[in-house]
C-alpha cells in the first residue's frame, strides 16, 4: 500500500518535471514578460508530490512497515523514535529522496522569489533545474527505489547501524544536503545566465541569497559531522581528512570563494565569467562528492554500500553535466577583459579566491590520488593528515594576512592610509606571541607564525569594527565571520600543540600514575537499555598538581539489532579544556584499554565555526546595512 | 586560442572520467576464496607449550593437513570442535593455531573439549594468521602435501563440511 503510493508520487513528480521543461520551453517562445500561471501551478504541485512521497517513507519508518525493503534493511521496532525518523536519510535510497525533495523545493522557491528577474533567465533556470531533478528521479526509480517491496513481510527489521544513532548525525545529512543541493540553483542559474546573456550584476543579486544559504548550511552541516566524529568515533579528533569529509569541504571552499567574488560582480559588474565558473564548479563538486560517497570506491565511515551500478549512473550523469556545461560555456561565454587596480578591494577578494582554489586543489589531489594510483598501478595507498597539514599550513600565513588587509581596502582604488597602523598591529601580535613563547617554549616556527597572523587578523578585525562605528556603516556579517575565522585558526593551532594523549591498560579497580595524573578504573556497571546493553566504566582522574578530581564514564555499548559494539567517549568539557576518555575491552583478558586525552579549546573551536556561520546568516536577514 | 584551451580541458576531463569508470570495476570486498589453489606461506610459529618453532613447510611430510585457527574466547570454535575431534579420530592430521589467546586459557579449552591437534602452535598477536589470509576465527584450511590450499572454510565447520573434508583428503 505505502509502496504503491510512494511510487505513484515519485512518478508524478517526474511527470511534473517533464511538463515543466516542456512548458518552460514553450514559454520561451512566447512574447510578453510574464511567466505563464500554468508553470507556477505545476511547480507547486510537483513540490506537493515529492513532499508527500517523502512523508510516506517517513510514515513507513515510524510505523516500521517492513514490507518496504528499505525500511526492513535500515530500521527496527525497538529503535527510539528520533532514530526511526533519521533512519529515513541514514541510507542511500532515503537520502537520495531527501536530496530530490530539496532540489524540488528550491526550484519552486527560486521561481517564486525572483519575480523581478528576467523571464527568459528564470525559465532557462527552471529548465536546467528540472533536468537535474529528472536525472536524479530516474536514478531513484530505476536503481535506488526506497519504495521497493519485500514479500513475505518480515516481522522485524535489520536495524540502523548504531554508530549512526546519534543526535548530531541525525541532523548532519539534511544540513549538508541543503548546502550541496542549494548549489544546484546557482549551477542552473549560471547556465541560464550564459545562454540568455543576462546582466552580470543582476545575476549576482539573484544568486547571492542562494550562495549564502547553501554556504551557511554547508558550514553547520560540516560542523555537525565533525562534532559527531569527535564524540562517536573515539579517536579524539575532529577532522580526519577522510576522503568523504573532504568531499563536503571541497564545495565549501568554492562557496566561500563565491560569497566573496559575487560582491565584485554585484558592485562592479566585473569578473562575470569567473563567478559563472565558480557557480558551475560548486555543484559539480557536490555531485562528484556524491559519486565518491555512493559508489563505494572509497573506504570510509560514510560509504553506504558497495554497489558499482550506482556509481556508474552518477558518473554518467556527472559527465553529461560537466561536458554540457563546458559546451554551453564555450558557446555562450562573452569575452570581456577585466581591469583591476592593484591593492584595491577587488584585488584582495580575488586573492581570497585564489587561496580557496589552491586549498581546493590540494584537497582534491589528496582525495583522488589514491583512486587514480590504484587504477594505474594497482597500488593501494591512503593520503593522511600530514600531507594536508604540510601543504596547506604554510599558506595559512599569507592567507591570514590578506584576510586582515582586504576589508580595509577601498573599492576601485588602491588608496591606503593605514600603513603605520598595520605595522603597529603586526608589532603587537608579535609581542603577544613572544610573551606566549616565553611561557610555553613552543619551538615550531610555522605554528608561531600562524599564531602571530591569526592574532593579527583578530586585532585588525576588531579595529575594523571600530572604524565601522565611526563611519556608522556596519558590515557585522563580515566582522563576525572574519573574527571567528581568526579565532578558529588560533584555537586549532593551540589545540594541535597542547593536546596530550595517554594510552593505558587497566584492570577493574586498578589505578596508575602518569605525569601529573592518577587514573583509576574504579568499577564497572552493566546496564540494559532499550536496544543495547552497556558496560559503563567509572573512571576517576586526579590532577595531582592542582589536586582536583574528575569523574568520567566511558561506555562500551553492545547493540542487539544489528549486533554491533560501539565505544562511547566520556567527555568533560569546560571552556578551556576537554577531558576525554574512551574505553574498550581487550579480548581474552581482564584488562580494559583506556585512552585518556586532554584537549584545549574544543568548545571554542566549535563556537568559532558556529560564529563563522552566524556571520553568513546575518547577511541573509532582510536588515540592510546603513549607508 | 579559446578552442585549444577547451579541447585540452575536454580531453583531460575525458581521460579523468575513464579512470573513474575503471575504478568502479575494482573489487573492494576482501575475499580470501581466491587463495584456494595457492600455496600456504612459509612461516615460523611457536609451539603452544614449548619454546620451539615449527616451520609450516614441514607440513609437506603429511599427505593432507587440516589447519584450524581457534581461540578459547571464540564461541563458534566450541561449536565446531566436535567435528575436529571426529576428523582426528579418522586419522586426519590437524594443526591448531591458537589465535590471540592466553596459553593458560587455550590449554584449559583443550582439556575441557578434547585435543584434536597433533600440533598446537600459537599466534598470540594474530599477525601471522593474517599471512594465511585469515581475518576472523574460526577458519579452517585443508592443504595437500605440496602445501597447496584445497579447501577453505570461513566460520565454524559443520557436518557437511566435515564430510567434504574427509572426501577431499581421500579418507572417505
Amino acid at each position: 500500500m505505502l509502496s504503491n503510493l510512494g511510487n505513484l508520487f515519485i512518478t508524478l513528480t517526474l511527470l511534473s518535471s517533464f511538463l515543466l521543461i516542456y512548458y518552460s520551453a514553450v514559454g520561451l517562445k512566447k512574447n510578453g514578460s510574464l511567466i505563464p500561471e500554468k508553470i507556477f501551478r505545476i511547480s507547486k504541485t510537483q513540490c506537493l508530490f515529492t513532499i508527500l512521497s517523502f512523508f510516506i517513507l517517513l510514515v513507513a519508518y515510524i510505523f516500521s512497515d517492513f514490507s518496504l525493503i528499505n525500511v526492513y534493511e535500515n530500521s527496527h521496532t525497538t529503535k527510539p523514535l528520533l532514530y526511526k525518523i533519521s533512519g529515513v536519510w541514514g541510507n542511500h535510497e532515503g537520502s537520495l529522496l531527501l536530496w530530490i525533495v530539496i532540489l524540488v523545493i528550491f526550484s519552486l522557491l527560486f521561481l517564486n522569489l525572483n519575480k523581478l528577474a528576467d523571464k527568459k533567465f528564470r525559465l532557462f533556470t527552471l529548465i536546467f533545474q528540472n533536468i537535474l531533478i529528472s536525472g536524479f528521479l530516474i536514478f531513484l526509480i530505476t536503481n535506488s527505489n526506497p519504495f521497493s517491496k519485500l514479500y513475505p513481510v518480515p516481522n522485524e527489521g535489520m536495524g540502523l547501524n548504531p554508530i549512526l544513532q546519534d543526535p548530531a548525525l541525525a541532523i548532519h545529512p539534511p544540513l549538508l544536503y541543503l548546502g550541496f543541493v542549494g548549489s544546484s540553483i546557482y549551477f542552473s542559474a549560471a547556465l541560464a545566465s550564459l545562454i540568455t546573456k543576462y546582466n552580470g550584476s543582476n545575476f549576482a543579486k539573484t544568486i547571492k541569497f542562494w550562495v549564502l544559504t547553501s554556504w551557511f548550511f554547508q558550514t553547520i552541516g560540516i560542523l555537525a559531522g565533525s562534532i559527531w566524529a569527535y564524540y562517536e568515533l573515539g579517536w579524539g579528533g575532529y577532522w580526519f581528512w577522510d576522503p568523504v569529509e573532504n568531499s563536503s569541504l571541497m564545495p565549501w571552499f568554492l562557496m566561500t570563494a563565491l560569497i566573496h567574488s559575487i560582491l565584485i560582480l554585484e558592485k562592479k559588474n566585473d569578473i562575470y565569467l569567473w563567478v559563472i565558473i565558480l557557480s558551475i564548479l560548486t555543484f559539480t563538486m557536490s555531485v562528484t562528492g556524491t559519486f565518491l560517497v555512493r559508489s563505494g570506491i572509497l573506504n570510509s565511515v560514510h560509504t553506504f554500500a558497495n554497489d558499482p551500478s550506482r556509481g556508474l549512473y552518477i558518473l554518467i550523469f556527472l559527465s553529461i553535466m560537466i561536458f554540457s556545461s563546458l559546451y554551453i560555456f564555450y558557446k555562450y561565454a562573452p569575452s570581456k577583459k577585466s581591469n583591476f587596480q592593484f591593492l584595491s578591494k577587488e584585488f584582495f577578494i580575488l586573492i581570497n579566491n585564489w587561496f580557496m582554489i589552491f586549498f581546493l586543489i590540494v584537497v582534491l589531489i589528496g582525495t583522488l590520488y589514491p583512486i587514480v594510483l590504484e587504477v594505474i598501478s594497482e597500488q593501494k595507498i591512503s593520503v593522511g593528515p600530514p600531507y594536508y597539514v604540510i601543504v596547506m599550513a604554510p599558506f595559512l600565513i599569507p592567507f591570514l594576512y590578506f584576510v586582515s588587509r582586504g576589508p580595509q581596502a577601498q573599492w576601485f582604488s588602491a588608496q591606503s592610509n593605514n600603513k603605520k597602523k598595520n605595522f603597529l598591529v603586526l608589532f603587537f601580535s608579535v609581542v603577544i606571541i613572544l610573551v606566549f613563547f616565553y611561557f610555553t617554549k613552543v619551538k615550531d616556527v610555522l605554528i608561531n607564525l600562524i599564531l602571530i597572523f591569526s592574532i593579527y587578523l583578530i586585532l585588525q578585525t576588531i579595529l575594523d569594527f571600530f572604524r565601522n562605528i565611526k563611519k556608522n556603516y556596519f558590515n557585522l556579517s563580515r566582522i563576525i565571520s572574519h573574527l571567528a575565522f581568526g579565532f578558529l585558526i588560533f584555537f586549532i593551532s593551540i589545540n594541535s600543540i597542547f593536546s596530550t594523549e595517554y594510552d593505558l591498560n587497566l584492570k577493574n579497580g586498578e589505578k596508575i600514575k602518569l605525569d601529573n595524573y592518577e587514573i583509576e578504573l574504579k568499577d564497572l556497571n552493566i546496564l540494559n537499555e532499550k536496544n543495547y546493553k552497556k558496560i559503563v566504566g567509572n573512571v576517576i582522574i586526579r590532577d595531582q598538581k592542582k589536586d582536583t578530581f574528575e569523574f568520567l564514564e566511558p561506555e562500551i555499548r553492545v547493540y542487539n539489532m544489528p549486533e554491533t559494539v560501539t565505544y562511547e567517549a566520556s567527555i568533560k568539557s569546560n571552556l578551556f579544556f576537554d577531558t576525554y576518555v574512551t574505553m574498550s575491552n581487550l579480548s581474552g583478558s581482564e584488562f580494559y584499554n583506556l585512552k585518556f586525552q586532554r584537549k584545549p579549546f574544543m568548545i571554542l573551536i566549535w563556537l568559532s565555526i558556529i560564529f563563522i556561520g552566524v556571520g553568513g546568516f546575518l547577511r541573509l536577514l532582510p536588515m540592510r546595512q546603513k549607508k | 586560442m579559446k578552442k585549444i584551451i577547451f579541447t585540452i580541458i575536454s580531453i583531460s576531463l575525458f581521460l579523468f572520467f575513464i579512470i573513474l569508470f575503471d575504478s568502479l570495476k575494482i573489487n573492494r570486498v576482501y575475499n580470501t576464496e581466491e587463495l584456494v589453489g595457492k600455496p600456504i606461506p612459509s612461516i615460523n610459529l611457536e609451539y603452544l607449550n614449548e619454546d620451539k618453532y615449527f616451520n609450516t613447510s614441514d607440513l609437506s611430510k603429511n599427505q593432507f593437513t587440516l589447519i584450524n585457527f581457534f581461540s578459547s574466547w571464540c564461541g563458534p570454535c566450541r561449536k565446531e570442535h566436535k567435528y575436529l575431534i571426529s576428523l582426528s579420530e579418522k586419522n586426519l592430521k590437524i594443526v591448531g593455531i591458537n589465535f590471540k589467546d592466553k596459553k593458560q586459557n587455550a590449554n584449559q579449552f583443550l582439556n575441557d573439549l578434547g585435543n584434536p591437534y597433533y600440533l598446537t602452535l600459537e599466534d598470540n598477536t594474530g599477525k601471522k594468521s593474517v599471512d594465511f589470509g585469515v581475518y576472523g576465527i574460526p577458519e579452517t584450511i585443508l592443504i595437500n602435501k605440496n602445501l597447496l590450499i584445497i579447501k577453505k572454510y570461513i566460520g565454524p565447520i559443520d557436518k557437511k563440511d566435515m564430510n567434504e573434508i574427509l572426501r577431499s583428503s581421500g579418507i572417505k
